[in-house]
């Protein structure tokens, strides 16, 4: 090295940290949604000015988002490892029945009952990442198979247990009250309803975050879905990272289970049946591509606002609930433009630079 | 004379009934560049696979640093030193270079709980190690897809160096890069070399090859056959045993029959 070569080096490094701060941001994986996120609110501030501007309409979009952020949260990780589960939802459902029947019909005591959801949701969820990384099946065949088996239990089970299809009475079961503070029960804020599952919520979205950015794990995460093999070579634990993703999600379906039944009081057998697709729409909203290695989860909580968004506003505008899915559909596509996009743009700075240090550096030797 | 660091003598693989390498003998000095060249099917793979800890040799013996050893598996051999650099780089595209320099080796700092990786110190180094082997990199955080090939191929062998290896395995480091990039490799390769490791530099391109190497190891078809240093051979001389210079002349004899035959009538 000789000196005018680091002096060079270091006048091009200022010159990148100037450009930095604004292709820094747009370089933001979530920087998609955020815009997004933008766009519907003031959408709805003209369509639905009234509720939509108060604080009350802020509490309404929160309580809409939040199980489904906790879910999206969990989804895009396993995303970004480069799997999807399509049980997801449908498992919302059967732990809130399994706790259910347990603390119903069987007398047990909800936190114990709840305990065994977890423990059931978590097997199922091994099961889950066993067998894709075994047996090297697309993880959307795997959990699509896990999915219909739980979706049939769940309505099999529940009506040879109690001739219907609902669980009802979970409220009278011992240590309802005191589950019911904990995971979800209303609060007084500004005037207005909020639920503590929220706060469940945004906590879990800081941890996500956290371990996704600043963990060991979290590189692994980026890493089993950007090429298994290669992290593999360099001495990742690829198998045992997935099994672990596939039993994130699971845990975070027993969790919204668990929130859906305090405050229910009671379990139906359709629940979360079909949700598993709005939670991965979510994660691709928040940045997270499908085809895994990169993502983020504060942009799949924002994708959990832009929905809870639609869902309330659609309801305020006075318009027909069926839109919802139209909008889905919409919203679907232009996130995952929007992706690709985003993260071509991002490459091709990066492309361009690296062709023309090249051609220096040629000219320089 | 140089220090003898890895060495594999008399190494035969066997596949069931199929002889894979057959008695071939492999020796890389510390500071030299020992280049195994071949054509495809040469038994090159093999062979490497074997010096990185994937495969055990049916027979023969295999010595590091002196010592007679037997490696069970490719992590075995990178405890040791061994590093092998494979064509896929086993750099993840969508990750920003830090991230891939450390992975699956990631500093950390915090206790507990809070145990992190080590961002700013993981940023730091790949800066400094980059910049060791002549590339600055302006921004840790742009992703590996974004960068050249050659800058790649740099990246995945200053991890290897970074990391403790003695010997680098290079597994067709220029084979897929244009005249420049592969001139940026070839500069790494003299840069590890003068850092005093062993390289074994695999390849099918004897310029290439010439250009770095002290010592030439030609396959052919699972044997040796030659071994020489750089000063016992001519750039022509190795060209005309890698290509088989003796059954080209003979295939462009038969070549030129058919033609001639075809044509019906002799030129030449």
């Amino acid at each position: 090295m000789t000196p005018e070569m680091i002096r060079g080096a270091r006048k091009r490094d200022e010159r990148v940290a100037q450009a930095g701060i604004v292709r820094g941001f747009f370089r933001r994986v979530e920087v998609g949604a955020l815009i997004g996120a933008v766009v519907i609110w003031v959408f709805f501030a003209i369509a639905a000015p009234d509720i939509w501007l108060t604080i009350t309409g802020v509490s309404r979009i929160l309580d809409e988002a939040t199980t489904l952020g906790i879910m999206a949260g969990a989804v895009a990780l396993l995303m970004i490892g480069g799997e999807f589960d399509l049980s997801a939802g449908v498992m919302t459902g059967t732990t809130g029945l399994l706790a259910g029947m347990l603390a119903v019909r069987g007398g047990w005591n909800i936190w114990l009952a709840m305990l065994a959801a977890l423990v059931f949701a978590a097997g199922v969820g091994f099961f889950n990442g066993w067998m894709v990384t075994k047996t090297r099946l697309p993880s959307f065949i795997v959990t699509l198979a896990t999915f219909f088996i739980l979706r049939g239990a769940n309505v099999g089970v529940t009506k040879l247990v109690t001739d219907r299809i609902v669980v009802e009475g979970i409220d009278k079961a011992a240590g309802f009250y005191a589950a019911r503070l904990v995971l979800d029960t209303e609060f007084k804020f500004l005037g207005t309803t909020f639920r503590t599952s929220t706060i469940w919520w945004i906590v879990l979205t800081l941890i996500v975050a956290w371990v996704l950015q600043r963990t060991k794990f979290g590189n692994w995460i980026f890493a089993v879905g950007g090429d298994a093999q290669a992290a593999r070579n360099v001495g990742v634990p690829s198998n045992r990272v997935k099994i672990a993703l596939f039993m994130t999600t699971a845990i975070a379906g027993w969790l919204v289970g668990m929130m859906n039944i305090v405050r229910l009081r009671s379990a139906v057998a359709s629940q979360g049946i079909g949700e598993e697709f709005v939670y991965i729409i979510c994660a691709v909203i928040g940045g997270s591509l499908l085809t895994g290695g990169y993502g983020s989860a504060l942009g799949a909580a924002i994708g959990a606002i832009i929905f809870g968004m639609a869902r309330v506003g659609i309801v305020f505008a006075g318009w027909d609930t069926d839109w919802f899915y139209s909008f889905l559909g919409i919203m679907l596509l232009v996130a995952v433009l929007v992706n690709d996009n985003t993260r071509r743009r991002a490459e091709s700075v990066g492309v361009a630079a690296a062709k023309a240090r090249t051609e220096e550096e040629s000219k320089d030797g | 004379m140089a220090e003898t660091l890895l060495e594999v003598r008399d190494i035969t693989k066997l596949f069931g009934s199929v002889i894979a390498v057959s008695h071939v003998s492999v020796t890389v000095n510390r500071g030299e560049v020992t280049c195994l060249l071949g054509d495809n099917g040469a038994g090159k793979s093999t062979l490497i696979k074997i010096l990185s800890g994937v495969y055990q040799p049916t027979e023969g013996e295999y010595c590091f640093e002196g010592k007679r050893v037997s490696l069970r598996s490719p992590r075995e051999a990178r405890a040791m030193g061994i590093a092998t650099v494979y064509q896929d780089l086993s750099l993840l595209p969508l990750m920003p270079i830090w991230r891939n320099f450390f992975l699956g080796a990631e500093p950390e700092k915090g206790a507990a709980l809070l145990r992190r990786f080590d961002d700013r110190f993981a940023k730091q180094t790949v800066r400094e190690e980059l910049h060791k082997m002549g590339i600055d990199i302006r921004d840790p955080d742009q992703p590996v897809g974004t960068m050249s090939g050659g800058e790649r191929q740099s990246i995945a062998i200053a991890r290897a160096v970074y990391f403790g290896a003695k010997v680098l395995i290079l597994d067709e480091p220029t084979a897929a890069l244009g005249v420049k990039q592969a001139g940026m490799v070839l500069r790494y390769v003299a840069q590890a070399k003068a850092r005093n490791l062993g390289v074994i530099f695999i390849s099918h391109n004897p310029q290439h090859a010439w250009a770095v190497g002290d010592r030439f190891i030609i396959l052919k078809r699972g044997r040796t056959l030659g071994n020489w240093t750089k000063n016992e051979l001519t750039q022509e001389d190795m060209i005309r045993r890698m290509s088989g210079a003796d059954e080209l002349e003979a295939l462009s004899l038969e070549l030129d029959q058919i033609v001639h035959g075809n044509a019906g009538h002799a030129s030449n």
